[in-house]
């Protein structure tokens, strides 16, 4: 039952990931929710423990010395408040979960760039790892498709197609190759399979037959692209929300406990972090990327214009996958972001070192330099992966003028735009732990070459998920803790779309800050940073050629967020280009030296 | 106490081992509580339903879905041969009729009558499983497996390349520190596991492809050379699958690095004796390392291990540790100081440190995070 919102002025919330339980005390203090502690303990999910509750238990007893209110019962369980004025105990406890792999998923759709390309981005959005996704114009022959499905052991199917009241038999197709290729689940052979059918609706009497034998758990819900021109994605997400629950959950160990802990259903981590972003951009009314580089992984999150998309780059990661930036970037392209002396096969070694002993932390100046370069081609490549998947959707009838004959634009445009883009969000180790705040903004600066104005932020200790599960029970909470403690403000990047030619100037520009005013020119090449404060009034007027958001050549003046960076000024033009060699060595140490992010 | 990361690598002259060995699915167990088997022994067998192939007939006979079921020359259940006539069309007043063959051997296994489609299921790939170690069944696992358990030397590795591999030892570098290179290796090295020293050279492991030795063993490998032997740059570390003609096991890391003396000394005093290796490397949650398995003759007791897995050991001044990052990489010693406050690194981060007297007699400061135990 959904508890009053206003009796709630203590929750305790975790997250239990792969190997750490993070656990943080939100508390009402004078007027407001703030966060008030947190701590951490490892997860409990592996053997010899096998109990995930443990580790909540563990991280719980933490917070519990750590802010001096007792939270963990004598039985091990979470201690509730009696009433509101009792000293010790918890209005409310909430957790979100990827131990274990996460969530896993296959999706299919008919056509690969219509509805196979919805079903991915429904499970993508619930905060699911997408194994593969097949569609009948996959180019991969049926019996490689066969084959492919039965390799993977998903936790879950979502197949889609068709619009409604369309053609049923190329969706009922794909149900009768997935059907008797039989893949097989992760936890094991008791488990049925589920299915979930968000197809067209007149092809549900075909599934439901394909799928009667054969040890599969079907669930049918409404088409998630009913016509070509809507998707319609809320009903799949809820369903695989649900079947994680009941399904995946309920196999991994100690959750069933977990489960009759929580105040709020657990949501997949990932799934929690869209849901708070998405929050925000609605609250603040803006447009938001996040960023969650992992070991193995990256996320990319992104809501534009009310649209939400979240990525998963299963393969970009600075420890088990560095291996892998390396070699899909080229090892050309990372060392352009270094500008020490450093060789190549010495280089591969270490890249391949840290992969098989993925916890070794950088010790000298230049691994530092290194991680960091790598982790920019992660995030580089990452988010291209994500602005080609973040589109308008594809297949949709457009209505043509004369006009648009000379445009080029297709329908599928990407939403992602760097000029439209309001805030950055960064988190994950390397560019949360990055021993100078100047570093990350720098990597964030370079690997998502953001236009205009764009405020930078990173979430320290991972606290989205948190408060994403939180913004379901009690959003006002969940607001007031995000801006107040979540975010850490960098500060803000003004960064002139256009092409810089060297030696050409770009725009010229002054700013007023509490105690301190500067104005100049920035040229092409050039990268700028002015320690403002909190915040600053901006005036800048960029040259012919050039755009800050209000159209090439416009002058533009508002007021700008500083931070524990302040504010970036970026001449080196978009798209960002940068170049070999020594000519390229001697820019990138340029910057570096322009921005402070290695001061000796 | 201050606790040091260590992948969990075992090296150790004598170790009670349990191999689990598991069908990928339920199946026959072909042994019995109690029975002595050898490595290459079957301890359980299945077979993997064979694959489908779909052919899609209504298009290929110009039919409605509907009536395929109808227009097939044998009924559903029935075996079928690849190039036999599978379905044919009524044609017009019977004349002009289409036949279509089937596109693979097996069993029609299905006829849709709403999509027309036709699926072959071929016949059953027989899996076996084999015992892996010699030793005695101590666990049946249902119709799963088996659990084989013997005394053993036991190595496990950092990471490896292909699949299982079975063989006498043979040592091709007597110093830890010697490079192998291909003129150590010798015609009489084929279906041996060969022993290394330091870094194993590309053309060593080409030479040993080449005359059929087993594995290959050694501190390190060049990842340049990896990559021009899998023809492709390593992404992530998730191997064993490899087909390149032979199992490698690096023991210390990439790059010139010399396998630990211990290590070296543990597999020489086994030249001669029969071993199991496994390349199969996992480096996720559930981490995996590859092993070389020497059953020993007696049965004398020893600790019990089952697979390995990543563990965090105490350190206190004395402990043997390993460094695993630069600038120090692969340098043994022992930890000389554990100061407690965090201390700010050549990189800017603050991290907690400790001090290890290197074997060299130089004293450094490295993380806690860059140094790995090393008693085995």
């Amino acid at each position: 039952m959904q508890k009053d919102p206003s009796r709630i002025k203590v929750v305790v919330a975790t997250d239990c990931g792969s190997t750490t339980t993070k656990a943080i005390l939100i508390e009402f203090v004078d007027g407001v929710y703030r966060q008030t502690h947190r701590a951490e303990a490892p997860t409990t999910v592996e053997a010899p423990f096998a109990d995930v509750t443990l580790g909540v238990a563990n991280a719980v007893t933490e917070l519990q010395e750590l802010s001096g209110r007792r939270l963990v019962d004598d039985d091990g369980t979470i201690l509730r408040r009696a009433s509101l004025d009792a000293a010790d105990g918890c209005d409310m406890y909430i957790s979100t979960s990827s131990a274990g792999g996460g969530l896993q998923m296959m999706v299919a759709g008919v056509v690969k760039e219509m509805t196979a390309e919805s079903a991915k981005r429904a499970a993508l959005g619930a905060g699911a790892i997408v194994m593969d996704t097949i569609a009948s114009n996959d180019r991969r022959r049926p019996h490689e498709q066969v084959q492919r499905i039965r390799e993977l052991r998903p936790d879950m199917v979502l197949i889609s197609g068709g619009t409604d009241g369309g053609d049923t038999k190329k969706v009922t197709e794909l149900a009768e190759l997935i059907a008797p290729a039989k893949p097989r689940p992760r936890f094991g052979g008791e488990y049925s399979l589920p299915i979930i059918f968000a197809g067209n609706r007149d092809a549900r009497p075909a599934i439901e037959r394909t799928f009667s034998t054969g040890g599969f758990d079907l669930k049918v819900v409404d088409n998630l692209r009913p016509t070509l021109e809507r998707e319609h994605l809320g009903p799949a997400r809820e369903t695989i929300h649900d079947v994680f629950l009941e399904h995946v959950m309920a196999h991994a160990p100690g959750y069933d406990r977990l489960i009759a802990w929580a105040d709020a259903p657990i949501m997949p981590t990932p799934g929690a972090v869209g849901d708070i972003l998405q929050a925000i951009a609605k609250g603040r009314g803006i447009n938001v990327v996040g960023v969650d580089i992992g070991g193995a992984t990256t996320d990319v999150f992104s809501v534009f214009d009310g649209s939400f998309n979240r990525t998963v780059s299963a393969n970009l990661g600075m420890s088990y996958s560095i291996s892998n930036v390396c070699a899909e970037a080229g090892m050309e392209s990372v060392l352009r972001w270094v500008h020490l002396d450093m060789d190549e096969r010495e280089l591969r070694n270490r890249v391949k070192n840290k992969m098989i002993r993925p916890t070794t932390i950088p010790q000298t100046h230049e691994a530092l330099v290194f991680e960091q370069a790598v982790s920019r081609e992660a995030l580089r490549l990452a988010y291209v992966q994500h602005k080609a998947f973040a589109t308008e959707l594809k297949g949709v009838q457009q209505q043509r003028t004369v006009g648009d004959a000379f445009s080029q634009e297709e329908s599928g445009r990407s939403l992602v735009s760097g000029m439209k883009l309001d805030l950055l969000v960064a988190s994950g180790g390397v560019l949360s732990h990055a021993p100078r705040m100047e570093q990350t903004a720098s990597m964030l600066i370079d690997a998502f070459e953001p236009e205009g104005f764009t405020e930078l932020a990173k979430d320290s200790i991972f606290m989205m998920p948190h408060l994403g599960v939180l913004a379901t029970v009690h959003e006002r909470a969940a607001m007031e803790v995000f801006e107040r403690d979540c975010l850490v403000m960098l500060g803000t990047c003004i960064a002139p779309a256009g092409t810089a030619v060297a030696g050409k100037p770009v725009m010229r520009w002054s700013a007023r800050w509490e105690g301190g005013s500067a104005e100049g020119t920035l040229m092409a090449q050039e990268m700028r940073l002015l320690r403002i404060g909190e915040r600053a009034q901006v005036e800048v007027t960029p040259e012919r050629g050039f755009d800050v958001g209000g159209g090439p050549g416009v002058a533009v003046k508002r007021e700008v967020r500083g931070g524990s960076v302040g504010l970036i000024l970026d001449g080196r033009g978009r798209s960002l280009s940068v170049p070999g060699g020594a000519e390229g060595r001697r820019l990138v140490a340029a910057w570096a030296k322009a921005l402070e992010l290695y001061p000796d | 106490m201050a606790k040091a990361y260590t992948p969990g690598l075992t090296v150790s002259s004598r170790v009670r081992y349990r191999a689990r060995r598991l069908l990928p699915l339920t199946g026959r167990i072909t042994v019995k509580l109690g029975d002595r088997v050898k490595a290459t022994d079957v301890v359980a067998q299945t077979d993997l339903e064979g694959d489908i192939t779909p052919m899609k007939m209504s298009n290929l006979l110009s039919c409605a879905p509907r009536d395929v079921p109808g227009l097939l020359l044998k009924p559903v259940g029935s075996a079928i041969a690849k190039d036999e006539a599978i379905a044919q069309s009524k044609g017009i007043f019977g004349m002009m009729k289409v036949t279509v063959k089937a596109t693979a051997s097996g069993t029609i296994e299905s006829a849709s009558d709403s999509t027309g489609m036709v699926m072959i299921r071929g016949a059953a790939q027989p899996v076996q499983v084999r015992a892996f170690t010699s030793g005695r069944v101590v666990e049946v696992l249902g119709s799963e497996g088996a659990v084989v358990e013997n005394d053993v030397a036991l190595v496990q590795g950092i990471f490896g390349i292909g699949g299982e591999a079975y063989g006498p030892i043979a040592i091709a570098c007597a110093r830890p520190e010697e490079r192998l290179e291909a003129s150590s290796i010798r015609s009489e090295h084929a279906g041996c596991i060969l022993v290394g020293g330091a870094r194993m050279t590309i053309d060593a492991i080409r030479r040993a492809i080449e005359l059929g030795v087993a594995a290959i063993v050694s501190g390190g490998i060049d990842d340049a050379d990896l990559k021009a032997l899998l023809g492709h740059d390593l992404g992530v570390a998730i191997t064993g699958s490899e087909k390149v003609g032979i199992t490698l096991v690096v023991t210390e890391g990439f790059g010139d690095i010399t396998m630990a003396a211990r290590t070296h000394a543990l597999l020489a005093s086994h030249a001669g004796h029969a071993a199991s290796v496994n390349g199969a490397t996992q480096i996720r949650a559930g981490v995996m390392r590859p092993e070389i398995v020497i059953p020993l003759a007696d049965e004398a007791s020893g600790d019990a291990h089952v697979g390995g897995g990543a563990t965090a050991g105490e350190l206190t001044i004395g402990t043997p540790v390993r460094v695993i990052r630069d600038p120090w990489f692969g340098a043994l010693g022992t930890v000389a100081a554990l100061p407690e406050p965090p201390a700010v690194l050549g990189s800017g981060s603050k991290a907690r440190v400790l001090e290890v007297a290197l074997a060299d007699g130089q004293r450094v400061t490295v993380p806690r995070a860059n140094v790995e135990l090393i008693a085995g």
